[in-house]
C-alpha cells in the first residue's frame, strides 16, 4: 500500500470512509441505538465471523438476523449501502484491537474447510489462493503487491471500487481472477474461507474502515 | 442522499493561512461507461462548488467528468474574521448540496 493510500485511511475526518460511517451512525442511531446503546460494540468486529445457533455468520448477517429476528425487519440486501454503512460504523469502534475470530472446538470443522479451499488448486488457471498469498507474496501481479491474505480492515473503501466493500465482493473478485466457480454471496464456502483469513490475521489491529487501492 | 463533510478550524488567528476541506459523496458517473447491454450510462456529477466567506466568494471549482467517485476537494484561504463560511456544491440531475460551517478569528 502506497504512502498516498495510507494517508487516506488515516485521514479519519476527511477520508472516503467517512461518508459511510456517518451514514451509519445515523441509521444506527434510528434503528439500533435503542437497545444496544450508542457506540457499546466495541471489540465485536474483531471476533467475527463466528457461531451463530450452530451456523457460520459474519458481522454483516449478524446485523441482518439482528433486523429480521428482532426488529422484523426485512434484511438489508449484501453490498447495500445502508448494511456495508452500519458494518463499517460497528467495525469502526473495534479499529486499533486485536482480530481474534474464535477457532476452537466447535468453529474448527468450518476452519478446517476454509483452510482447505484456500489450500485447494481450482479454476481454469488451476490456482490455490495459498500460490499467491503464501509462495508469491510480496510480489507484484498487474502492478500491484500481492498482499499476505490479512483481511484487517473489512468493509473496506478500495479505490478501484470507488466505494466501500465487503470481504466477500473481495473473495469472489479473486475467484473471478482464476476463473473459478464463484460463490454466491452469503455462501457457506465463503464464510469458512473468511473465518480461514481472519485466523491467519490473529493478532493484527482491526482497520476498519480502511482505504486499499 | 447528499452527505458532505467539511473540515475547518474552529478558531484561527488573524492572518493565518486556513485548510479547508471537504468531502462530497456522489458517484461522479462519467457517461462514457456503457452497460453489459452496450447502453450508454448518462453523465451524472457534480458540476461545481462554490466557497462563500462572510459573503464574499473565495472559491469556486468547476468539475468535470474522470474525477474519482466522493471527490475530495481542499484549499487555503486566510482567515480574516470571525464568521461563516458556506459552501454549496451542485451538479446534474438536480444535485444540490449546502453546509456551512463557523470560525472564530482571535
Amino acid at each position: 500500500m502506497s504512502r498516498e493510500t495510507q494517508a487516506m485511511q488515516d485521514d479519519e475526518a476527511t477520508g472516503p470512509a467517512a461518508l459511510w460511517l456517518l451514514d451509519g451512525e445515523a441509521l444506527w442511531r434510528r434503528d439500533c441505538a435503542a437497545c444496544h446503546g450508542a457506540d457499546r460494540m466495541k471489540g465485536v468486529a474483531a471476533r467475527y465471523p463466528a457461531l451463530h445457533k450452530g451456523k457460520l455468520v459474519n458481522l454483516e448477517q449478524r446485523i441482518n438476523l439482528c433486523r429480521v429476528e428482532q426488529q422484523k425487519a426485512p434484511a438489508l440486501a449484501y453490498e447495500s449501502r445502508e448494511l456495508l454503512a452500519l458494518a463499517a460504523y460497528v467495525g469502526r469502534q473495534s479499529r486499533g484491537l486485536p482480530i481474534a475470530a474464535a477457532v476452537n472446538e466447535e468453529t474448527k470443522s468450518f476452519f478446517e474447510r476454509g483452510k482447505n479451499t484456500f489450500l485447494r488448486r481450482q479454476g481454469q488457471l488451476n490456482l490455490s489462493c495459498a500460490q499467491c498469498h503464501d509462495d508469491h507474496a510480496g510480489r507484484k501481479l498487474a502492478g500491484s503487491t500481492i498482499p499476505q491474505a490479512h483481511p484487517t480492515g473489512y468493509p473496506l473503501y478500495r479505490l478501484e471500487w470507488q466505494g466501500l466493500g465487503s470481504l466477500q465482493r473481495r473473495l469472489r473478485n479473486c475467484l473471478t481472477g482464476m476463473r473459478a466457480e464463484n460463490y454466491a454471496f452469503g455462501a457457506a464456502g465463503l464464510l469458512e474461507l473468511e473465518l480461514y483469513l481472519m485466523w491467519r490475521a490473529r493478532g493484527m489491529k482491526l482497520e476498519t474502515p480502511a482505504v486499499r487501492p | 442522499m447528499a452527505r458532505v463533510v467539511i473540515r475547518v478550524p474552529a478558531q484561527a488567528k488573524r492572518g493565518e493561512v486556513i485548510e479547508v476541506r471537504t468531502l462530497a459523496a456522489h458517484a461522479m458517473e462519467t457517461g462514457f461507461r456503457r452497460t453489459q447491454l452496450g447502453e450508454l450510462i448518462a453523465r451524472d456529477i457534480i458540476r461545481s462548488l462554490v466557497c462563500t466567506y462572510n459573503g464574499v466568494e473565495i472559491f469556486r471549482a468547476e468539475l468535470h467528468p474522470a474525477i474519482a467517485a466522493n471527490p475530495l476537494l481542499a484549499f487555503t484561504t486566510v482567515a480574516t474574521e470571525s464568521g461563516t463560511l458556506e459552501f454549496r456544491w451542485s451538479g446534474d440531475n438536480g444535485y444540490a448540496a449546502t453546509q456551512s460551517v463557523q470560525i472564530s478569528v482571535v
